[in-house]
């Protein structure tokens, strides 16, 4: 779901710390050390990368492509593969057949049946293509604010982790406590108060 | 800053669900022209509200769907102990609309709809129409921090208590 969708969901975080300068260099750097790579031959089912927003399949960090209004935009991939567990199903036994017929022996022990059913899973995943999955990402650095374009959790996590290696710098999920303690400018005692609050009963 | 993410996170979760049923109440509950400051804002529910109550280790969701559908059967689940987890919310300003709903676990958009601005046309259309959606997300993250800011407010005030007593009131009328 992306930034120019008609319908998007958005999750906001809050970027701790400052980054090297000049801030321009240091994030184009840790968007190409990080950009998505296509991958042909491997058998890992995921792999997640920077990618540019106008151009998903090909990125491109020249210059200040990644620069919109003085904001950072751009994207983050996932390409995952996927395989029905009744076609792994199907291929074990297939392999497991061939492999007791040149062995001569009527079982596999638990080991042999392990090692089938990684080899199957194995040589599925290299046949299988990945299905990539885009997600937007607005980063207003003067702000210290990034939008992340998803609800999806797993999402979510893999851009905290990849943010984390390219930037060196935390992500801070903005959620009810951190909004109130980070951005809305409370009083410090207010935010004291705010430590000590517990449940409101509204039926009480 | 030493903020302990995932305690805080844990810790005062009930904060989400305790703005959204304030919000709620807030809206119904205030004549629409004292909302805002000025004659061009509008805000009111929209047409989905998800509740959700903890009782021991259940939990109990109920959601309603549909336009002025379901006021009775949530204000229900509220006397039970329910609070709003996820509310569809309908913003005006001037002559444009958007509707989302926020949730109150991490206060995040979605089903974000904002008002239209035409089609692209081109590839050197895409630079301006990211620049309109953006400032159009930004107006309505201006609105949720200024409604969270005023709720957290009276959270820690000491007006708290006269708000739930009138909450009280308005659940159990």
């Amino acid at each position: 779901m992306g930034l120019l969708s008609s319908t998007v969901s958005i999750n906001r975080y809050y970027v701790e710390g400052k980054i090297e300068e000049p801030v321009l260099d240091t994030v184009k750097k840790g968007l190409v050390k990080h950009s998505f790579r296509e991958t042909v031959d491997d058998p890992s089912n995921k792999n997640t990368g920077w990618t540019s927003f106008n151009n998903h399949f090909n990125p491109n960090f020249n210059g200040s492509s990644f620069v919109i209004d003085a904001l950072f935009v751009f994207s983050l991939r996932i390409d995952k593969k996927s395989v029905s567990p009744k076609i792994i199903r199907k291929f074990f036994y297939i392999e497991a057949v061939k492999r007791l017929e040149e062995s001569g022996r009527s079982y596999l022990t638990a080991n042999e049946k392990k090692a089938v059913k990684e080899h199957v899973i194995d040589a599925l995943f290299l046949r299988m293509p990945a299905v990539p999955n885009i997600y937007d990402v607005v980063w207003n650095y003067e702000k210290a604010m990034l939008w992340f374009f998803s609800s999806n959790k797993s999402a979510s996590e893999e851009l905290e982790i990849l943010f984390s290696a390219s930037f060196n710098q935390s992500l801070i999920k903005i959620f009810p406590y951190s909004e109130a303690d980070i951005l809305l400018d409370l009083t410090e005692k207010e935010r004291d108060l705010l430590s000590f609050l517990s449940p409101t009963n509204f039926t009480g | 800053m030493m903020l302990d993410v995932s305690l805080t996170y844990y810790k005062y979760g009930f904060l989400g669900g305790e703005f959204l049923t304030w919000l709620w109440f807030y809206i119904g509950n205030t004549d629409p022209d004292n909302l805002f400051d000025n004659k061009k804002e509008f805000l009111e529910i929209g047409n989905k509200i998800v509740l959700e109550r903890k009782a021991n280790n259940d939990v109990e969701k109920v959601t309603i769907k549909g336009k002025d559908a379901g006021l009775e059967e949530g204000i229900l689940s509220l006397k039970k102990g329910a609070f709003v987890k996820e509310l569809n919310l309908l913003y005006r300003k001037e002559d444009k609309e958007w509707s989302f709903t926020v949730t109150g676990e991490n206060l995040g958009l979605s089903n974000l709809k904002t008002p239209d601005i035409g089609f692209i046309e081109s590839k050197k259309d895409i630079e301006a129409f990211v620049v309109e959606k953006i400032f159009l997300y930004e107006s309505l993250y201006i609105l949720i921090d200024s409604l969270y800011k005023k709720f957290i407010k009276l959270r820690v005030s000491a007006s708290w208590t006269t708000v739930v007593s009138d909450m009280n009131k308005w659940i159990n009328s």
